[in-house]
C-alpha cells in the first residue's frame, strides 16, 4: 500500500525517461560516437532501473539492466555503435514503454522479454569477446590522438576551455580513500557535495556511475572548473572524512591541443581501459547491484533539484480556474456596487482588487499552458519507425516546439497529428528511387512547424513529397459519390484538395497499414473543428503538400461578441466574426424565399437568429437591423440580431451532461451579473 | 431499490399541484430560490433552461411540465431542487420544499396502478405516513429522457 502513494511519481517518471531514452537515442543514431549522449542515455535507463527496482517490477528492471550493460559497454568504447545495436535498444525501450502503460493500467507490468535480453546479451558477449583485438587497436590509436578516446571528450574539452577563459580554474583532483574505507560511495558523495559548492564538477573518473557503486579501489580523480584557489579545495576535501590523500593540480590544455600526450593523460588511458574492461566483467559475471536503489534516490534528488517544478494534477486546476471565474463574476458585482456608493476608499479597494485579480487570471491561465513539445516529441520516433517500414528516407524538422496551447487542446491534438503526419509519410513522401527519378533528395523532409498567431495556434505539416492531384482527387471523389461530375468542375485547387478530408475517401492505390483506409482525415477535421479550430490543404504537384491546422489558443477562455436579442443574450465566437453592419429594410433582398444582402459584391444570406432560436416576441420591430457577418470555411452568412453589446473575453462552460447536442448552441458562459449566455455555434448554423 | 425499502429512508418532501412528492436526500445536492433562468431554444418544453450554479451552468426542469401538470408561474415559495447522480445534474422546479423526513421503510408501498396521478410513470412508490401520502419520485426516470424537441 506504501507503495501506491508513489506509483504516479513513478509512472509520470518513467515516461518521461523513456521519452528521453527515445530522443537520445535518435540523436545518437544520427551521431554514433557521442559519448555525452551516450551518458545521458544511459543515465536515463539507470535511474528507470533503480525505480522500477525499488517498486518491485523485476522484469522491468532486469530489463533495463541487461540495456544498461550494452549501453555501458559503448560508453566505454567497447561497442561501436551499429544500427543494428539501435534497433535492438529502441526494441528494448519499446518494451519498456509496454511494461509501464502496462503498469498504468492497473497491470503487473510483466512481459516475456527473454527474446530481447537474449538478444541484448548476445550484443553484450558477442562484442566483449572479439573485443579484446579492438582494445590494442583502440589504445594504440589513441595512442597518436591521445584527444579523442583520453580523459577528455571534445564537449568536455570545449567546455574547459571556455571556462577557462571566462577566468575559472580548471583543476585535476586525484583523492585517496582510507584503504579500509567501509561506505565508499557515502565518502564520494560527501567529495562531490563539497566540489558541487565551490565549482562544477566536469568529469570524474572512474565515472560517477561507477564510483556510487564503488567500483573503484580507494583513488579516484575529478576534474572541476571553481574560482577557489587550489589550496582552499584541497583543504575542503580533506576535511572529509576518511580522505587520505589530496592532490590538486591545474590542467594545462596546450599541450593536450597540440598533440602532445602530457604522460598523465597516457597512464590515465591505459588505466581507463583496463580498469572499466575489468569492472565491466565483473557485473557481467555478478550482475548484482546492490547501490542502485540508493543510486536512484541521489539521481532523482537532483533531478528535482534542477528543475524546481511540481506536478500539480489537472483537476486542481480546473477547481482553481472554476473558483477563479466565481470571483471575477463576484468582482463585477463588486465595481457596480462601488460605483453606485461612490465612495473613494471603496472605489479604491475594489479597483485593487481588480488589478490584482486581473493578474491572477493571467497566472492561472498560464499554468494551465503546456509546451507543444509535449505532444510533438514522440513523433521523431514514430517517423523513423515508418519510414523503415516503408522503406523510405524521412527527415523529420520540428520547429517551434515551445509554442503553448491549453492543455486540454494538447490533450486531443495528438491523434489528429498523428494521422496526419502517417498521412504524409504514407502518401506524401515518395521512395527514394521515385525521388532521384524526380531529381529530388532521396530523403524527403517533413517539416512539423508550431507558431503563435493572435489568438491562435498554428501547426503546419509541410513535406516536399508528392503533392496532391487535382485530378485524381477529383476523379476519386467522384466515383465514390462524394461529389458530381457537374460540380467538379467549379471546385477550385483548395476546394479540390480538401475533399481528401471527407470521409469514405483514399488516394492511395494500394490501402496500406500506415494510413488505413481514408477513414483518418475525416476523423482529424472533425477532431480539429470540435476544438474550435480548422485544417486547410494546399499542394503542389511534385512540390509537396503543407496541412495547416489552426487552433485556439485555449478552450477555456474564449473572446466573443456578445449581442442582445430581445431580452436575450447570445455570445458569439470571435473566431467566426468577420466584421458587422448595420442594414436598413430596403438592403434585403429575398432570392428563392432567402433573404439576401449584397455584401461587398458577394450575396450573403441572412439568418434571423430570433427565429432560429424561438427567442419570444417582446418588442417592435425596427428598420435598422445589425448584422454579423459569419464564416465558415469559404461560405458566410449574415446573422440578424437586435443589437451589439460588445466585445469580451468569457469562460466557455459545458451545459452539463443533461443538456447534450442542443441544435446550434456550443456551449454557455457566464456573464458579470451572474447570468448565463449562451455560445452560439456558427458552424452549425451555416450548411 | 431493494435497499431503500430494508431501513428508514430519509426524504426531503416537496409539494406539487397540493401533492406532496418524495426524494431521497441521497439524490439531492442542494435546494435553492429561482434565480435568473437563462432559456436554451430547441428542447423540451419542460427544459425552462440554464442557471449559474455557483459557477457550474446547470439545467433546470419543471416538474409541473414534466408530470404533464398546467404550468404556473414561479413564486416565492418556488424551488429548485439540484438533484444529480455521478454523471448529470440537474435543477428540478417545484412549488415549494420544506420539509425533510425519516420513512420507515415498512411504510413505503410500490407505486399503485390505481392513484392515476400525472406524475405516472416516474413513481418509485407511495408512504402513507399518519394520513399524509409522499409519492416518492424515481429520480433515473425523470432525468433520462430525450431532451431535444423534435425539429
Amino acid at each position: 500500500m506504501e507503495l501506491n502513494q508513489y506509483l504516479e511519481v513513478f509512472i509520470e517518471e518513467s515516461r518521461e525517461h523513456l521519452q528521453s531514452l527515445n530522443e537520445q537515442l535518435l540523436e545518437l543514431e544520427k551521431n554514433p560516437g557521442n559519448l555525452s549522449i551516450i551518458n545521458e542515455i544511459f543515465r536515463s535507463a539507470h535511474t528507470l532501473k533503480g525505480m522500477s527496482a525499488t517498486m518491485g517490477y523485476e522484469d522491468l528492471a532486469s530489463l533495463t539492466h541487461q540495456m544498461e550493460n550494452v549501453l555501458d559497454a559503448i560508453r566505454n568504447n567497447r561497442l561501436l555503435t551499429t544500427p543494428e545495436i539501435i534497433d535492438v535498444i529502441f526494441m528494448a525501450v519499446d518494451h519498456l514503454e509496454e511494461m509501464v502503460e502496462s503498469i498504468a493500467a492497473g497491470g503487473d507490468g510483466k512481459k516475456d522479454v527473454s527474446e530481447t535480453v537474449e538478444k541484448l546479451k548476445a550484443i553484450e558477449n558477442g562484442e566483449t569477446i572479439s573485443r579484446s583485438a579492438d582494445v590494442e587497436i583502440a589504445a594504440a590509436s589513441t595512442l597518436e590522438a591521445p584527444k579523442s578516446a583520453a580523459s577528455y571528450d571534445e564537449f568536455e574539452l570545449t567546455v574547459l576551455k571556455q571556462s577557462k577563459e571566462q577566468g575559472f580554474g580548471v583543476y585535476e583532483i586525484e583523492i585517496g580513500l582510507r584503504d579500509d574505507c567501509l561506505l565508499k560511495a557515502a565518502r564520494v558523495y560527501m567529495v562531490f557535495e563539497v566540489l558541487e559548492k565551490i565549482g562544477e564538477v566536469i568529469k570524474a573518473n572512474p565515472s560517477v556511475e561507477q564510483l556510487e557503486e564503488e567500483q573503484f579501489e580507494d583513488e579516484f580523480s575529478v576534474t572541476i572548473i571553481t574560482k577557489e584557489n587550489p589550496d582552499d579545495i584541497k583543504g575542503k576535501i580533506m576535511k572529509v572524512s576518511e580522505v587520505v590523500k589530496t592532490t590538486v593540480h591545474p590542467v594545462d590544455f596546450s599541450e593536450m591541443n597540440s598533440g602532445v600526450a602530457i604522460k598523465a593523460a597516457e597512464k590515465i588511458i591505459g588505466v581507463d581501459t583496463s580498469k572499466s574492461l575489468d569492472t565491466d566483467a565483473r557485473s557481467i559475471i555478478t550482475g548484482i547491484e546492490t547501490a542502485a536503489v540508493q543510486d536512484s534516490k541521489t539521481s532523482v534528488k537532483q533531478q528535482t533539484n534542477s528543475s524546481k517544478t511540481i506536478r500539480v494534477n489537472i483537476e486542481r486546476l480546473d477547481i482553481l480556474m472554476n473558483l477563479f471565474e466565481e470571483l471575477v463574476i463576484d468582482r463585477g458585482r463588486l465595481e457596480q456596487i462601488s460605483k453606485e456608493l461612490d465612495n473613494g476608499e471603496l472605489t479604491e479597494t475594489v479597483e485593487r482588487m481588480s488589478r490584482i485579480s486581473g493578474d491572477l487570471q493571467n497566472i492561472i491561465l498560464n499554468m494551465r499552458m503546456v509546451q507543444v513539445e509535449t505532444v510533438f516529441n514522440r513523433f521523431p520516433r514514430m517517423i523513423r519507425q515508418l519510414a523503415k517500414d516503408l522503406n523510405k528516407k524521412i527527415n523529420l524538422e520540428i520547429v517551434g516546439a515551445e509554442t503553448e496551447l491549453d492543455r486540454t487542446v494538447i490533450d486531443e491534438i495528438g491523434d489528429p497529428l498523428v494521422h496526419l503526419l502517417r498521412n504524409s509519410v504514407d502518401h506524401g513522401i515518395e521512395s527514394p528511387e521515385v525521388r532521384r527519378s524526380k531529381g529530388k533528395n532521396e530523403e524527403g523532409t517533413i517539416v512539423l512547424r508550431a507558431f503563435h498567431s493572435g489568438n491562435h495556434v498554428f501547426i503546419e505539416i509541410e513535406d516536399d513529397g508528392a503533392g496532391i492531384s487535382k485530378e485524381k482527387v477529383l476523379q476519386k471523389a467522384i466515383s465514390k459519390g462524394i461529389i458530381t461530375e457537374q460540380s467538379a468542375a467549379g471546385f477550385t485547387d483548395k476546394q479540390a484538395y480538401e475533399l481528401i478530408l471527407s470521409s469514405g475517401f483514399s488516394t492511395a492505390e494500394t490501402i496500406s497499414d500506415i494510413s488505413g483506409r481514408g477513414v483518418g482525415l475525416d476523423v482529424v477535421k472533425n477532431t480539429i473543428e470540435s476544438l474550435g479550430g480548422s485544417i486547410s490543404i494546399d499542394s503542389k504537384e511534385n512540390e509537396g503538400t503543407i496541412f495547416s491546422i489552426q487552433l485556439p489558443l485555449t478552450l477555456s477562455i474564449i473572446s466573443v461578441m456578445l449581442v442582445e436579442i430581445q431580452k436575450e443574450k447570445f455570445a458569439i465566437p470571435l473566431s467566426s466574426i468577420i466584421e458587422t453592419a448595420i442594414i436598413k429594410d430596403t438592403e434585403i433582398l429575398n432570392a428563392h424565399n432567402q433573404k439576401v444582402i449584397d455584401f461587398r459584391g458577394k450575396v450573403v444570406p441572412l439568418l434571423f437568429l430570433k427565429d432560429i432560436f424561438d427567442v419570444p416576441f417582446e418588442g417592435a420591430d425596427d428598420h435598422f437591423h445589425s448584422v454579423i457577418i459569419v464564416r465558415k470555411g469559404d461560405k458566410m452568412a449574415g446573422l440578424i440580431v437586435d443589437s451589439f453589446i460588445g466585445q469580451q473575453e468569457v469562460v466557455l462552460k459545458s451545459l452539463g451532461n443533461y443538456l447534450t447536442d442542443v441544435f446550434a448552441i456550443s456551449g454557455a458562459t457566464i456573464l458579470g451579473d451572474g447570468q448565463v449566455a449562451l455560445v452560439v455555434d456558427c458552424n452549425a448554423l451555416i450548411k | 431499490m431493494a435497499e431503500d425499502l430494508i431501513s428508514d429512508l430519509k426524504v426531503i418532501v416537496f409539494q406539487l399541484n397540493q401533492k406532496e412528492y418524495a426524494i431521497p436526500v441521497s439524490q439531492v445536492r442542494s435546494i435553492e430560490k429561482i434565480i435568473h433562468i437563462t432559456r436554451v431554444p430547441h428542447v423540451n418544453p419542460f427544459v425552462k433552461g440554464v442557471i449559474n450554479l455557483r459557477g457550474v451552468v446547470t439545467p433546470l426542469l419543471d416538474l409541473r411540465v414534466r408530470f404533464g401538470m398546467e404550468e404556473q408561474s414561479y413564486s416565492d415559495s418556488t424551488r429548485v431542487i439540484i438533484v444529480g447522480d455521478e454523471e448529470k445534474e440537474a435543477g428540478l422546479i417545484v412549488d415549494g420544499a420544506n420539509d425533510v423526513i425519516d420513512i420507515p421503510s415498512s411504510m413505503i408501498e410500490p407505486a399503485p396502478e390505481v392513484v392515476g396521478i400525472a406524475a405516472e410513470g416516474f413513481i418509485k412508490g407511495v408512504a402513507n405516513l399518519h394520513r399524509r401520502l409522499l409519492i416518492l419520485i424515481d429520480l433515473d426516470k425523470i432525468l433520462l429522457s430525450d431532451v431535444r424537441k423534435a425539429l
